[in-house]
Protein backbone atom coordinates (compact mmCIF):
# COMPACT_ATOMS: atom_id res chain seq x y z
CA UNK A 1 0.00 0.00 0.00
CA UNK A 2 1.47 3.34 -0.99
CA UNK A 3 1.84 6.16 1.50
CA UNK A 4 -0.91 8.24 -0.08
CA UNK A 5 -3.45 5.48 -0.17
CA UNK A 6 -2.56 4.53 3.39
CA UNK A 7 -3.09 8.12 4.45
CA UNK A 8 -6.35 8.23 2.52
CA UNK A 9 -7.43 5.02 4.22
CA UNK A 10 -6.58 6.43 7.65
CA UNK A 11 -8.48 9.63 6.90
CA UNK A 12 -11.39 7.53 5.69
CA UNK A 13 -11.43 5.40 8.83
CA UNK A 14 -11.07 8.49 11.02
CA UNK A 15 -13.84 10.35 9.23
CA UNK A 16 -16.21 7.42 9.34
CA UNK A 17 -15.63 6.76 13.04
CA UNK A 18 -16.23 10.46 13.72
CA UNK A 19 -19.41 10.22 11.70
CA UNK A 20 -20.48 7.10 13.59
CA UNK A 21 -19.72 8.70 16.94
CA UNK A 22 -21.73 11.74 15.85
CA UNK A 23 -24.65 9.58 14.79
CA UNK A 24 -24.65 7.71 18.09
CA UNK A 25 -24.58 11.00 19.98
CA UNK A 26 -27.73 12.03 18.11
CA UNK A 27 -29.30 8.63 18.75
CA UNK A 28 -28.66 8.88 22.49
CA UNK A 29 -29.87 12.47 22.96
CA UNK A 30 -32.96 12.47 25.24
CA UNK A 31 -34.72 15.08 23.09
CA UNK A 32 -34.21 12.99 19.97
CA UNK A 33 -35.41 9.87 21.77
CA UNK A 34 -38.53 11.67 22.97
CA UNK A 35 -39.23 12.92 19.47
CA UNK A 36 -38.79 9.63 17.68
CA UNK A 37 -40.84 7.98 20.43
CA UNK A 38 -43.80 9.93 19.03
CA UNK A 39 -43.81 7.48 16.12
CA UNK A 40 -44.92 4.72 18.49
CA UNK A 41 -47.69 6.93 19.92
CA UNK A 42 -48.89 7.79 16.41
CA UNK A 43 -48.90 4.08 15.54
CA UNK A 44 -50.93 3.14 18.59
CA UNK A 45 -53.44 5.95 18.13
CA UNK A 46 -53.89 5.20 14.43
CA UNK A 47 -54.15 1.44 14.81
CA UNK A 48 -56.66 1.74 17.64
CA UNK A 49 -58.63 4.17 15.47
CA UNK A 50 -58.78 2.15 12.28
CA UNK A 51 -59.15 -1.34 13.76
CA UNK A 52 -62.28 -2.63 15.41
CA UNK A 53 -61.35 -3.16 19.05
CA UNK A 54 -62.46 -6.77 18.74
CA UNK A 55 -60.93 -7.43 15.31
CA UNK A 56 -59.54 -10.96 15.51
CA UNK A 57 -55.98 -11.93 14.76
CA UNK A 58 -55.92 -14.44 11.89
CA UNK A 59 -56.53 -18.03 12.98
CA UNK A 60 -54.92 -20.84 11.06
CA UNK A 61 -55.64 -24.47 10.14
CA UNK A 62 -53.99 -27.28 12.06
CA UNK A 63 -51.90 -27.98 8.93
CA UNK A 64 -50.39 -24.48 9.15
CA UNK A 65 -48.74 -25.15 12.52
CA UNK A 66 -44.96 -24.85 12.79
CA UNK A 67 -43.37 -28.31 12.89
CA UNK A 68 -41.24 -27.10 15.79
CA UNK A 69 -42.45 -24.22 17.96
CA UNK A 70 -39.20 -22.76 19.25
CA UNK A 71 -38.91 -21.31 22.75
CA UNK A 72 -37.49 -17.94 23.59
CA UNK A 73 -36.41 -15.82 26.56
CA UNK A 74 -36.28 -17.59 29.90
CA UNK A 75 -36.91 -21.29 29.53
CA UNK A 76 -36.42 -22.44 33.14
CA UNK A 77 -37.31 -20.23 36.12
CA UNK A 78 -34.73 -20.82 38.81
CA UNK A 79 -36.53 -19.74 42.00
CA UNK A 80 -36.93 -22.39 44.70
CA UNK A 81 -40.67 -21.68 44.76
CA UNK A 82 -41.06 -22.40 41.05
CA UNK A 83 -38.79 -25.44 41.20
CA UNK A 84 -40.93 -26.90 43.97
CA UNK A 85 -44.14 -26.26 42.02
CA UNK A 86 -42.61 -27.85 38.94
CA UNK A 87 -41.55 -30.93 40.89
CA UNK A 88 -45.12 -31.27 42.09
CA UNK A 89 -46.37 -30.98 38.48
CA UNK A 90 -47.99 -27.69 39.44
CA UNK A 91 -50.58 -29.41 41.65
CA UNK A 92 -49.91 -26.77 44.32
CA UNK A 93 -49.70 -23.92 41.84
CA UNK A 94 -52.23 -21.13 42.32
CA UNK A 95 -53.04 -18.13 40.14
CA UNK A 96 -53.86 -14.97 42.06
CA UNK A 97 -56.29 -12.47 40.53
CA UNK A 98 -56.25 -9.30 42.59
CA UNK A 99 -55.62 -5.57 42.62
CA UNK A 100 -58.55 -3.35 41.68
CA UNK A 101 -61.19 -6.07 41.78
CA UNK A 102 -64.12 -6.48 44.16
CA UNK A 103 -63.73 -10.24 44.31
CA UNK A 104 -60.07 -11.32 44.44
CA UNK A 105 -59.59 -14.97 43.45
CA UNK A 106 -57.09 -17.77 43.80
CA UNK A 107 -57.37 -20.43 41.12
CA UNK A 108 -55.74 -23.83 40.83
CA UNK A 109 -54.60 -25.31 37.53
CA UNK A 110 -57.52 -27.77 37.71
CA UNK A 111 -59.94 -24.86 38.08
CA UNK A 112 -58.34 -23.12 35.09
CA UNK A 113 -58.74 -26.29 33.05
CA UNK A 114 -62.39 -26.71 33.97
CA UNK A 115 -63.34 -23.08 33.32
CA UNK A 116 -64.81 -22.12 29.92
CA UNK A 117 -62.05 -22.39 27.34
CA UNK A 118 -61.06 -20.85 24.05
CA UNK A 119 -58.92 -22.76 21.55
CA UNK A 120 -57.13 -20.81 18.81
CA UNK A 121 -54.43 -21.55 16.25
CA UNK A 122 -52.52 -18.31 16.00
CA UNK A 123 -49.17 -16.90 14.99
CA UNK A 124 -46.59 -15.87 17.54
CA UNK A 125 -44.44 -12.98 16.26
CA UNK A 126 -41.20 -12.29 18.06
CA UNK A 127 -40.01 -8.68 18.02
CA UNK A 128 -36.81 -10.01 16.45
CA UNK A 129 -38.70 -11.02 13.32
CA UNK A 130 -39.47 -14.76 13.44
CA UNK A 131 -42.94 -16.31 13.60
CA UNK A 132 -44.32 -19.65 14.77
CA UNK A 133 -47.87 -20.98 14.54
CA UNK A 134 -49.42 -23.08 17.28
CA UNK A 135 -52.73 -24.02 18.82
CA UNK A 136 -53.36 -22.51 22.23
CA UNK A 137 -56.06 -23.43 24.73
CA UNK A 138 -56.91 -21.36 27.75
CA UNK A 139 -59.34 -19.24 29.73
CA UNK A 140 -60.41 -15.88 28.30
CA UNK A 141 -58.89 -13.18 30.47
CA UNK A 142 -62.07 -11.08 30.12
CA UNK A 143 -64.04 -13.86 31.79
CA UNK A 144 -61.67 -13.93 34.78
CA UNK A 145 -61.80 -10.15 35.12
CA UNK A 146 -65.60 -10.16 35.00
CA UNK A 147 -65.80 -12.91 37.59
CA UNK A 148 -63.39 -10.99 39.81
CA UNK A 149 -65.52 -7.86 39.24
CA UNK A 150 -63.00 -5.47 37.85
CA UNK A 151 -63.23 -1.97 39.29
CA UNK A 152 -64.33 0.74 36.89
CA UNK A 153 -61.17 2.67 37.87
CA UNK A 154 -58.85 -0.06 36.62
CA UNK A 155 -56.98 0.78 33.41
CA UNK A 156 -54.32 -1.90 33.04
CA UNK A 157 -53.83 -5.56 33.81
CA UNK A 158 -50.38 -6.54 35.05
CA UNK A 159 -49.00 -10.08 34.78
CA UNK A 160 -46.46 -11.02 37.42
CA UNK A 161 -44.28 -13.95 36.41
CA UNK A 162 -42.15 -16.59 38.12
CA UNK A 163 -39.06 -16.06 35.95
CA UNK A 164 -36.26 -13.63 36.60
CA UNK A 165 -33.27 -12.46 34.59
CA UNK A 166 -30.22 -11.61 36.72
CA UNK A 167 -32.59 -11.28 39.65
CA UNK A 168 -35.00 -8.92 37.87
CA UNK A 169 -38.50 -10.38 37.70
CA UNK A 170 -40.35 -10.63 34.40
CA UNK A 171 -43.69 -8.91 34.18
CA UNK A 172 -45.88 -7.44 31.48
CA UNK A 173 -49.02 -5.32 31.21
CA UNK A 174 -51.81 -4.65 28.74
CA UNK A 175 -54.67 -2.17 28.69
CA UNK A 176 -58.34 -3.05 28.88
CA UNK A 177 -58.84 -3.06 25.09
CA UNK A 178 -56.46 -6.01 24.85
CA UNK A 179 -57.53 -7.51 28.19
CA UNK A 180 -61.14 -7.92 27.02
CA UNK A 181 -60.25 -8.91 23.45
CA UNK A 182 -61.88 -12.30 22.73
CA UNK A 183 -58.54 -13.91 21.80
CA UNK A 184 -56.74 -12.77 24.95
CA UNK A 185 -56.45 -15.93 27.00
CA UNK A 186 -54.40 -17.40 29.80
CA UNK A 187 -53.20 -20.54 28.06
CA UNK A 188 -52.30 -23.83 29.73
CA UNK A 189 -52.12 -25.96 26.57
CA UNK A 190 -50.06 -25.73 23.37
CA UNK A 191 -50.81 -28.04 20.44
CA UNK A 192 -52.98 -30.26 22.64
CA UNK A 193 -50.39 -30.77 25.36
CA UNK A 194 -49.87 -29.13 28.72
CA UNK A 195 -47.50 -26.17 28.34
CA UNK A 196 -43.89 -27.26 28.59
CA UNK A 197 -41.64 -25.41 31.02
CA UNK A 198 -39.85 -23.83 28.06
CA UNK A 199 -43.12 -22.36 26.84
CA UNK A 200 -44.16 -20.99 30.23
CA UNK A 201 -45.73 -23.81 32.28
CA UNK A 202 -48.18 -23.93 33.75
CA UNK A 203 -49.83 -20.74 32.42
CA UNK A 204 -48.92 -18.00 29.98
CA UNK A 205 -50.62 -15.01 28.44
CA UNK A 206 -51.67 -14.97 24.79
CA UNK A 207 -52.54 -11.50 23.53
CA UNK A 208 -52.74 -12.24 19.86
CA UNK A 209 -52.41 -8.79 18.31
CA UNK A 210 -49.16 -8.06 20.11
CA UNK A 211 -45.52 -9.06 19.73
CA UNK A 212 -43.82 -11.88 21.61
CA UNK A 213 -42.47 -9.99 24.61
CA UNK A 214 -46.03 -9.09 25.64
CA UNK A 215 -46.89 -12.83 25.87
CA UNK A 216 -45.80 -13.26 29.51
CA UNK A 217 -44.85 -16.82 30.50
CA UNK A 218 -44.99 -18.41 34.01
CA UNK A 219 -47.88 -16.14 35.04
CA UNK A 220 -48.40 -16.30 38.82
CA UNK A 221 -50.52 -13.27 39.48
CA UNK A 222 -52.92 -11.07 37.51
CA UNK A 223 -53.19 -7.62 39.04
CA UNK A 224 -55.64 -4.91 37.96
CA UNK A 225 -54.26 -1.39 38.37
CA UNK A 226 -55.18 2.20 37.56
CA UNK A 227 -51.64 3.16 36.58
CA UNK A 228 -48.35 1.47 35.78
CA UNK A 229 -46.40 3.98 37.88
CA UNK A 230 -44.67 2.36 40.82
CA UNK A 231 -44.80 -1.15 39.40
CA UNK A 232 -41.18 -2.23 39.01
CA UNK A 233 -39.60 0.35 36.66
CA UNK A 234 -42.96 1.93 35.85
CA UNK A 235 -42.84 1.35 32.12
CA UNK A 236 -45.17 -1.62 32.10
CA UNK A 237 -42.86 -4.53 31.46
CA UNK A 238 -39.49 -6.18 31.89
CA UNK A 239 -38.21 -5.23 28.43
CA UNK A 240 -39.79 -1.80 28.62
CA UNK A 241 -38.04 -1.02 31.92
CA UNK A 242 -34.67 -2.51 31.15
CA UNK A 243 -33.97 -2.29 27.44
CA UNK A 244 -35.98 0.62 26.02
CA UNK A 245 -38.60 -1.48 24.27
CA UNK A 246 -41.96 0.19 23.75
CA UNK A 247 -44.99 -0.72 25.82
CA UNK A 248 -47.38 -0.83 22.84
CA UNK A 249 -44.90 -2.89 20.83
CA UNK A 250 -46.38 -1.61 17.58
CA UNK A 251 -45.36 -2.20 14.00
CA UNK B 1 -44.58 23.84 -17.25
CA UNK B 2 -42.59 25.87 -19.76
CA UNK B 3 -41.35 28.90 -17.87
CA UNK B 4 -38.26 29.18 -20.00
CA UNK B 5 -35.73 31.75 -18.90
CA UNK B 6 -33.03 32.33 -21.46
CA UNK B 7 -29.77 33.49 -19.97
CA UNK B 8 -26.27 34.16 -21.18
CA UNK B 9 -27.23 35.74 -24.45
CA UNK B 10 -23.63 36.15 -25.45
CA UNK B 11 -22.55 36.31 -29.08
CA UNK B 12 -22.40 32.84 -30.39
CA UNK B 13 -19.07 31.49 -31.53
CA UNK B 14 -18.68 31.76 -35.24
CA UNK B 15 -16.83 28.59 -35.91
CA UNK B 16 -18.90 27.37 -38.73
CA UNK B 17 -20.33 30.08 -40.93
CA UNK B 18 -21.38 27.55 -43.48
CA UNK B 19 -24.67 25.66 -43.68
CA UNK B 20 -24.54 24.63 -40.05
CA UNK B 21 -27.34 26.04 -37.84
CA UNK B 22 -26.09 28.11 -34.94
CA UNK B 23 -26.13 26.27 -31.63
CA UNK B 24 -29.07 27.37 -29.46
CA UNK B 25 -28.57 29.67 -26.52
CA UNK B 26 -28.02 27.99 -23.21
CA UNK B 27 -31.37 27.90 -21.51
CA UNK B 28 -32.31 27.63 -17.88
CA UNK B 29 -35.75 26.16 -17.40
CA UNK B 30 -37.80 25.81 -14.23
CA UNK B 31 -38.10 22.04 -14.35
CA UNK B 32 -38.54 20.71 -10.81
CA UNK B 33 -41.55 22.02 -8.90
CA UNK B 34 -41.46 22.78 -5.19
CA UNK B 35 -43.46 19.73 -3.97
CA UNK B 36 -41.13 17.43 -5.92
CA UNK B 37 -38.07 19.08 -4.38
CA UNK B 38 -39.47 19.05 -0.84
CA UNK B 39 -40.50 15.43 -1.11
CA UNK B 40 -37.17 14.48 -2.66
CA UNK B 41 -35.15 15.90 0.23
CA UNK B 42 -37.51 14.51 2.88
CA UNK B 43 -37.08 11.11 1.28
CA UNK B 44 -33.34 11.52 0.82
CA UNK B 45 -32.99 11.67 4.61
CA UNK B 46 -35.79 9.23 5.42
CA UNK B 47 -34.67 6.45 3.11
CA UNK B 48 -31.19 6.31 4.58
CA UNK B 49 -32.55 6.20 8.13
CA UNK B 50 -35.05 3.51 7.13
CA UNK B 51 -32.41 1.37 5.41
CA UNK B 52 -29.91 1.75 8.25
CA UNK B 53 -32.35 1.13 11.10
CA UNK B 54 -33.87 -1.66 9.00
CA UNK B 55 -30.50 -3.36 8.78
CA UNK B 56 -30.20 -3.20 12.58
CA UNK B 57 -33.67 -4.76 12.91
CA UNK B 58 -32.57 -7.49 10.49
CA UNK B 59 -29.49 -8.04 12.67
CA UNK B 60 -31.81 -9.15 15.48
CA UNK B 61 -32.79 -12.20 13.42
CA UNK B 62 -30.64 -12.47 10.29
CA UNK B 63 -32.70 -15.22 8.63
CA UNK B 64 -35.39 -14.92 5.97
CA UNK B 65 -38.19 -17.38 5.24
CA UNK B 66 -41.16 -17.93 2.94
CA UNK B 67 -44.72 -18.55 4.09
CA UNK B 68 -46.95 -17.96 7.06
CA UNK B 69 -44.38 -18.84 9.73
CA UNK B 70 -40.61 -19.08 9.92
CA UNK B 71 -38.17 -19.49 12.80
CA UNK B 72 -34.75 -21.04 13.35
CA UNK B 73 -35.84 -24.68 12.82
CA UNK B 74 -37.51 -23.84 9.47
CA UNK B 75 -36.04 -23.51 5.95
CA UNK B 76 -34.24 -20.18 5.46
CA UNK B 77 -33.51 -18.83 2.01
CA UNK B 78 -31.14 -16.21 3.41
CA UNK B 79 -28.91 -16.29 6.45
CA UNK B 80 -26.13 -13.87 7.27
CA UNK B 81 -24.00 -15.15 10.13
CA UNK B 82 -20.53 -15.93 11.36
CA UNK B 83 -18.49 -18.84 12.62
CA UNK B 84 -15.68 -17.49 14.77
CA UNK B 85 -14.16 -14.62 12.80
CA UNK B 86 -15.46 -15.80 9.44
CA UNK B 87 -18.53 -14.01 8.15
CA UNK B 88 -20.81 -15.82 5.72
CA UNK B 89 -23.93 -15.24 3.69
CA UNK B 90 -25.95 -18.31 2.85
CA UNK B 91 -28.27 -17.73 -0.08
CA UNK B 92 -30.62 -20.58 -1.10
CA UNK B 93 -28.26 -23.02 0.59
CA UNK B 94 -25.13 -21.72 -1.17
CA UNK B 95 -22.62 -20.25 1.23
CA UNK B 96 -20.47 -17.23 0.38
CA UNK B 97 -17.54 -16.02 2.45
CA UNK B 98 -18.41 -12.40 3.22
CA UNK B 99 -15.84 -11.76 5.95
CA UNK B 100 -14.98 -8.07 6.11
CA UNK B 101 -18.42 -7.00 4.93
CA UNK B 102 -21.30 -9.20 6.12
CA UNK B 103 -21.40 -11.46 9.17
CA UNK B 104 -18.02 -10.46 10.54
CA UNK B 105 -16.25 -7.18 9.78
CA UNK B 106 -13.79 -4.92 11.56
CA UNK B 107 -13.55 -7.28 14.51
CA UNK B 108 -17.31 -7.18 15.09
CA UNK B 109 -19.64 -10.14 14.64
CA UNK B 110 -22.76 -8.54 13.16
CA UNK B 111 -24.78 -9.54 10.09
CA UNK B 112 -24.78 -5.96 8.77
CA UNK B 113 -21.66 -4.10 9.99
CA UNK B 114 -21.91 -1.13 12.42
CA UNK B 115 -21.01 1.37 9.69
CA UNK B 116 -24.34 0.57 7.97
CA UNK B 117 -26.68 0.45 10.96
CA UNK B 118 -28.58 2.84 13.26
CA UNK B 119 -27.54 2.70 16.01
CA UNK B 120 -24.00 1.40 15.51
CA UNK B 121 -24.04 -0.96 18.47
CA UNK B 122 -26.70 -3.62 18.78
CA UNK B 123 -30.03 -2.22 19.89
CA UNK B 124 -33.20 -3.60 18.40
CA UNK B 125 -35.26 -1.32 20.67
CA UNK B 126 -33.58 1.86 19.38
CA UNK B 127 -33.62 0.72 15.77
CA UNK B 128 -37.37 0.16 16.08
CA UNK B 129 -37.84 3.69 17.44
CA UNK B 130 -36.04 5.14 14.42
CA UNK B 131 -37.70 2.86 11.92
CA UNK B 132 -41.24 3.46 13.13
CA UNK B 133 -40.86 7.22 13.51
CA UNK B 134 -39.45 7.63 10.00
CA UNK B 135 -42.03 5.20 8.64
CA UNK B 136 -44.51 8.02 9.34
CA UNK B 137 -42.19 10.51 7.65
CA UNK B 138 -42.16 8.22 4.63
CA UNK B 139 -45.91 7.60 4.54
CA UNK B 140 -47.55 10.94 5.42
CA UNK B 141 -45.61 13.21 3.01
CA UNK B 142 -45.82 10.34 0.50
CA UNK B 143 -49.61 10.40 0.60
CA UNK B 144 -49.64 14.20 0.36
CA UNK B 145 -47.29 14.01 -2.62
CA UNK B 146 -49.44 11.35 -4.28
CA UNK B 147 -52.49 13.57 -3.85
CA UNK B 148 -50.64 16.57 -5.34
CA UNK B 149 -49.27 14.50 -8.21
CA UNK B 150 -52.73 13.20 -9.06
CA UNK B 151 -54.54 16.53 -8.77
CA UNK B 152 -51.98 18.52 -10.78
CA UNK B 153 -51.58 15.62 -13.26
CA UNK B 154 -47.79 15.72 -12.59
CA UNK B 155 -47.94 11.94 -12.57
CA UNK B 156 -49.36 11.65 -16.11
CA UNK B 157 -47.56 14.61 -17.62
CA UNK B 158 -44.07 14.03 -16.23
CA UNK B 159 -43.70 10.51 -14.82
CA UNK B 160 -45.78 7.93 -16.66
CA UNK B 161 -44.14 7.22 -20.05
CA UNK B 162 -46.09 8.08 -23.20
CA UNK B 163 -47.06 5.22 -25.49
CA UNK B 164 -44.58 6.31 -28.16
CA UNK B 165 -41.76 6.38 -25.61
CA UNK B 166 -42.47 2.74 -24.84
CA UNK B 167 -42.12 1.65 -28.46
CA UNK B 168 -39.36 -0.98 -28.62
CA UNK B 169 -37.30 1.11 -31.04
CA UNK B 170 -37.36 4.15 -28.79
CA UNK B 171 -36.61 2.10 -25.67
CA UNK B 172 -33.72 0.37 -27.38
CA UNK B 173 -32.30 3.65 -28.65
CA UNK B 174 -32.52 5.32 -25.23
CA UNK B 175 -30.96 2.31 -23.53
CA UNK B 176 -28.03 2.41 -25.95
CA UNK B 177 -27.55 6.13 -25.46
CA UNK B 178 -27.64 5.66 -21.68
CA UNK B 179 -25.12 2.84 -21.80
CA UNK B 180 -22.81 5.19 -23.69
CA UNK B 181 -23.50 7.88 -21.06
CA UNK B 182 -25.04 10.11 -23.73
CA UNK B 183 -27.98 11.90 -22.17
CA UNK B 184 -30.73 13.88 -23.89
CA UNK B 185 -29.87 17.45 -24.83
CA UNK B 186 -31.74 20.54 -25.96
CA UNK B 187 -35.51 20.29 -26.18
CA UNK B 188 -35.49 16.58 -25.37
CA UNK B 189 -33.99 17.40 -21.96
CA UNK B 190 -37.03 19.46 -20.96
CA UNK B 191 -38.66 16.25 -19.81
CA UNK B 192 -37.50 13.13 -18.05
CA UNK B 193 -36.32 10.51 -20.52
CA UNK B 194 -38.10 7.19 -20.76
CA UNK B 195 -35.61 5.18 -18.67
CA UNK B 196 -35.74 7.82 -15.98
CA UNK B 197 -39.55 7.74 -16.09
CA UNK B 198 -39.56 3.96 -15.84
CA UNK B 199 -37.18 4.07 -12.88
CA UNK B 200 -39.42 6.60 -11.10
CA UNK B 201 -42.47 4.48 -11.94
CA UNK B 202 -40.84 1.44 -10.35
CA UNK B 203 -40.14 3.48 -7.22
CA UNK B 204 -43.59 5.08 -7.08
CA UNK B 205 -45.74 2.10 -8.05
CA UNK B 206 -43.72 -0.92 -6.89
CA UNK B 207 -41.08 -0.11 -4.28
CA UNK B 208 -42.94 2.48 -2.19
CA UNK B 209 -46.38 0.85 -1.93
CA UNK B 210 -44.73 -2.56 -1.65
CA UNK B 211 -42.41 -1.62 1.18
CA UNK B 212 -45.18 0.10 3.16
CA UNK B 213 -47.70 -2.71 2.70
CA UNK B 214 -45.20 -5.50 3.48
CA UNK B 215 -44.16 -3.48 6.54
CA UNK B 216 -47.77 -3.31 7.69
CA UNK B 217 -48.20 -7.04 7.03
CA UNK B 218 -45.54 -7.72 9.64
CA UNK B 219 -47.71 -5.99 12.26
CA UNK B 220 -49.85 -8.48 14.18
CA UNK B 221 -52.29 -5.67 14.98
CA UNK B 222 -52.64 -4.69 11.30
CA UNK B 223 -53.10 -8.35 10.31
CA UNK B 224 -56.15 -8.37 12.59
CA UNK B 225 -57.42 -5.06 11.18
CA UNK B 226 -56.67 -5.82 7.52
CA UNK B 227 -56.41 -9.60 7.06
CA UNK B 228 -56.24 -9.12 3.26
CA UNK B 229 -52.62 -8.03 3.73
CA UNK B 230 -51.66 -11.62 4.52
CA UNK B 231 -53.61 -12.92 1.54
CA UNK B 232 -51.95 -10.37 -0.73
CA UNK B 233 -48.40 -11.31 0.23
CA UNK B 234 -48.85 -14.96 1.16
CA UNK B 235 -48.03 -14.82 4.85
CA UNK B 236 -46.05 -12.75 7.31
CA UNK B 237 -42.66 -14.31 6.65
CA UNK B 238 -43.05 -13.95 2.89
CA UNK B 239 -43.97 -10.31 3.50
CA UNK B 240 -40.83 -9.93 5.61
CA UNK B 241 -38.72 -11.41 2.80
CA UNK B 242 -40.36 -9.14 0.19
CA UNK B 243 -39.80 -6.16 2.52
CA UNK B 244 -36.09 -7.01 2.55
CA UNK B 245 -35.95 -7.49 -1.25
CA UNK B 246 -37.73 -4.17 -1.87
CA UNK B 247 -35.32 -2.46 0.54
CA UNK B 248 -32.49 -3.89 -1.54
CA UNK B 249 -34.31 -2.45 -4.56
CA UNK B 250 -34.28 0.99 -2.91
CA UNK B 251 -30.55 0.66 -2.24
CA UNK B 252 -30.04 -0.26 -5.91
CA UNK B 253 -32.17 2.67 -7.05
CA UNK B 254 -30.16 5.10 -4.89
CA UNK B 255 -26.91 3.77 -6.33
CA UNK B 256 -28.06 4.12 -9.95
CA UNK B 257 -29.72 7.47 -9.21
CA UNK B 258 -26.52 8.94 -7.73
CA UNK B 259 -24.37 7.47 -10.52
CA UNK B 260 -26.71 9.07 -13.07
CA UNK B 261 -26.42 12.45 -11.31
CA UNK B 262 -22.64 12.25 -11.52
CA UNK B 263 -22.68 11.12 -15.15
CA UNK B 264 -25.25 13.70 -16.27
CA UNK B 265 -23.49 16.65 -14.62
CA UNK B 266 -23.78 16.90 -10.85
CA UNK B 267 -23.86 20.72 -10.66
CA UNK B 268 -26.79 21.13 -12.98
CA UNK B 269 -28.67 18.17 -11.53
CA UNK B 270 -28.20 19.20 -7.91
CA UNK B 271 -29.13 22.81 -8.70
CA UNK B 272 -32.36 21.62 -10.28
CA UNK B 273 -33.35 19.50 -7.27
CA UNK B 274 -32.54 22.38 -4.88
CA UNK B 275 -33.76 25.45 -6.80
CA UNK B 276 -35.85 23.87 -9.53
CA UNK B 277 -33.80 25.53 -12.31
CA UNK B 278 -32.19 23.24 -14.82
CA UNK B 279 -29.88 24.15 -17.67
CA UNK B 280 -30.82 22.39 -20.88
CA UNK B 281 -27.64 20.63 -21.95
CA UNK B 282 -26.36 21.76 -25.38
CA UNK B 283 -26.37 19.22 -28.14
CA UNK B 284 -22.85 18.35 -29.21
CA UNK B 285 -22.78 19.42 -32.84
CA UNK B 286 -20.84 17.28 -35.20
CA UNK B 287 -17.99 19.27 -36.70
CA UNK B 288 -18.39 22.11 -34.25
CA UNK B 289 -15.06 21.15 -32.86
CA UNK B 290 -12.03 21.49 -35.04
Amino acid sequence: MSLISRRAALVGVGASSLLLAGCDKIVQSPTVRRTIGLGEKATMTTQRLIADRNALAPEFAASDRSPVFRTNGNVMPTSAEYQALMTGQFADWKLKVDGMVTNPMTLSLAQMRSAPQRRQTTRHDCVEGWSAIGEWTGVPLGLLLKTAQLSSNARYVVFHCADTTSGVPYYESIDLVDAFHPQTILAHTLNGEALSVGHGAPLRLRVERALGYKQAKYVMRVEAVASLDGIHGGKGGYWEDGAGYQWYAGI
Amino acid sequence: MTEAAPVFREPLPTVAQSAMPPPPAETLIYRTKLPVRLWHWTNAITIFIMLMSGMMIFNAHPHLYWGKFGANPDYQWLWIGHIGTRGFTRLFGVEFNTTGFLGFAGGVAMPFPPILTIPTTYSLADARLWHFFFAWVLVVPGLLFALWALVTKHLWRDIVPKAKELAPGHLLHDTKEHALLRFPTGEAARHYNVLQKLAYCVVLFVLLPGIVLTGLTMSPYMDAAWPWLLTLFGGRQTARSIHFILATGFAGFIFVHLAAVVAAGPFNEIRSIITGWYRLPQPKLKGARK
